[in-house]
């Protein structure tokens, strides 16, 4: 059933796992500006296409916001388009996202994670791509080389999806992930272009002269909120289509994903939900809190938007305590983005655990497997006297 | 965790500290085993202390946190000894290999150094010889071979052939002369 052992195993660094998957997808445009620590996957992209290994036509621009503008409008025209960036630069694309998003432009682009200036840091958190998550692009989070690998190549089948038609941000944690080598597994080329398959051309495109579409027009109080509605619509329906995705991703790789992953939660009393690298650091800690006795357990979401709201909860609810570990912060003094998430979709359950929030690694700042233990014994002393409080800690700073 | 062996480089901008980390995790990789390598980043320029790291296992490596004990520490630059705390983390059963022209006991009295086993190989003149230029970093993975036993020597010698050749497969004389280089430094390094 599976072709699994057609595939290579490679030691590549998350760029060039990224770029790796870029090349197999051949897209017909990318149009992209450099930026720490996303410029790798485009620099190495711009190699291929000077080798004549994809067909594609890159189109260097001069802002990341000319980057998203013109895969916005290469989109629009029927091709199938990517970018790549980081940080300050998505931060700069910040007005074509929503546009994007709007214009329901199936573009994927992988995120490299870094935090939003300032001061200057070019190092991993989640600030910048967190800041985006209302912006209606879907977002998946990768734990290492190979989900940011294997995430992009769905995340063309996501977005293109007639149902959905969205663009979607593939996130891997700047130098953690992006700048280490690590081993994954590689699909041929023909397994990634079978299964992405033609895809890319729109139901409406600007060059389709005999079905005009207008793209862009004034949009007031007459139907600008049906068209918001439909956006919608589109967020809801991945929920079906994620899914699916998956279960044909797994028949191709043998690798199998969902909108979370859980790590020895079964009979877990304590849960604690993380994305991205730190969650394989976490695994470590399980399995050792496990060795003496602790029954705890991880959830490593990987769909944040949608927000698998229905499911987290389904996982979470006959918990005793749940922590939540959030890269990044909301600054509402209220606690990150995860966690307020979280703790939102639990709302309606009457027996609801207490939910606590711990905020890490900001700039880069290492997480060690003590750190997490410390959030795991912690929150296992919430579980023995089942205290609430709406309980936000800052791990690993000064303070 | 202790089935994973961690190796700290300590180089120069510009010596290949973190193309050394790369050769021995696709070496290690090619070889079966489990690896990252991954460099530190900071202000780095040409000349100024470097670091970068390794793990190598052989089941699945998912900590992702920065290497602060390792096994191995290996100094590209014996002039970074007094400028930069090269055993921070080190553990007694640890080792360190030096790049200098000394032998190891005078390497561990100018470290001050009790435990821990020191290994040093005159990498500098070793690169000169055989590659025509003091790039210090593959003689280096030949001690690195030679002092940890993580890889079988003669597989990691074929496995050096072939990826020296995926990068220089136009110039046959910088492969040979990385391969002798590595193969001098496995044969002169010295321990106590």
């Amino acid at each position: 059933m599976s072709t699994a052992t057609q595939s290579e195993r490679v030691a590549l660094t998350g760029n060039e796992a990224a770029a790796t998957a870029m090349r197999q997808i051949n897209p017909d445009v990318v149009a992209a500006y450099p930026i720490t620590p996303q410029t790798e996957i485009v620099q190495m992209f711009s190699n291929f296409v000077a080798d004549g290994d994809v067909h594609t036509e890159f189109v260097r621009v001069e802002s990341e916001h000319s980057a998203m503008s013109a895969v916005i409008a290469s989109a629009a025209s029927g091709a199938r388009s990517m970018t790549a960036t980081s940080a300050n630069g998505l931060a700069l694309m910040w007005e074509m996202l929503y546009i994007a998003a709007s214009y329901r432009m199936p573009i994927v682009m992988p995120v490299v994670n870094r935090a939003l200036s300032g001061p200057i840091n070019i190092h991993c958190d989640h600030s910048d791509s967190m800041g985006a998550r209302d912006s209606g692009w879907i977002q998946l989070y990768s734990e290492n080389a190979q989900e940011a690998y294997d995430n992009i190549i769905q995340a063309v089948r996501i977005g293109e999806h007639p149902d959905v038609r969205l663009p979607v941000m593939v996130c891997q944690d700047g130098f953690i992930i992006s700048h280490a080598m690590d081993n994954l597994y590689v699909l041929p080329d023909e397994d990634v272009q079978a299964f992405i398959g033609e895809g890319g051309g729109q139901e409406h495109s600007l060059l389709d002269v005999d079905n005009p579409a207008t793209f862009g027009p004034l949009d007031l109080q007459n139907w600008y909120f049906e068209h918001k509605r439909q956006q919608v619509e589109g967020m809801k329906n991945a929920h079906r289509v994620i899914p699916e995705v998956a279960r044909e991703f797994a028949d191709v790789s043998g690798r199998s994903y969902d909108f979370f992953e859980e790590y020895r939660t079964e009979d877990a009393d304590v849960v604690v939900v993380v994305l991205g690298s730190t969650a394989g650091t976490a695994k470590d800690v399980v399995d050792a809190m496990r060795a003496d006795g602790h029954k705890v357990g991880l959830v490593k979401i990987r769909v944040f938007r949608p927000l698998p709201a229905d499911k987290l909860v389904e996982s979470l609810l006959s918990r005793s305590a749940v922590a939540i570990m959030d890269r990044s912060d909301t600054f509402s003094s209220a606690g990150g983005p995860v966690y307020h998430a979280v703790r939102h979709a639990l709302y309606d359950v009457d027996e609801r655990p207490p939910v606590s929030n711990y905020i890490y690694g900001l700039g880069g700042r290492d997480i060690r497997p003590s750190q997490i233990r410390r959030v795991f014994e912690e929150t296992l002393e919430v579980a023995r006297t089942g205290q609430r409080s709406r309980s936000i800690s800052y791990l690993g700073v000064r303070e | 965790m202790e089935d994973i062996l961690e190796v700290r480089w300590h180089g120069r901008g510009g010596q290949g500290a973190k193309t050394a980390a790369n050769l021995l995790a696709e070496a290690a990789s090619a070889a079966g085993q489990y690896i990252q390598a991954f460099p530190e980043y900071g202000p780095e320029r040409m000349g100024a202390p470097v670091a970068s790291f390794n793990r190598i296992s052989s089941r699945v490596i998912r900590i992702r946190s920065a290497v602060e004990e390792p096994d191995v520490v290996v100094v590209l630059d014996a002039s970074l000894v007094h400028s930069v705390d090269i055993t921070d983390g080190l553990p007694d059963d640890g080792a360190i290999i030096v790049n200098t022209d000394k032998e190891p006991h005078e390497m561990r009295e100018e470290l001050s150094l009790e435990g821990r086993q020191v290994f040093t190989v005159d990498a500098n003149s070793i690169a000169m010889d055989t590659i025509g230029r003091p790039i210090p970093n593959t003689p280096m993975l030949g001690a690195v071979v030679r002092a940890t036993d993580i890889l079988d020597y003669e597989s990691f010698l074929s496995i050096m052939k072939q990826e020296l050749e995926k990068k220089f497969g136009s110039r046959p004389e910088i492969v040979e002369g990385n391969i002798q280089a590595i193969e001098r430094a496995y044969e002169e390094v010295r321990s106590e």
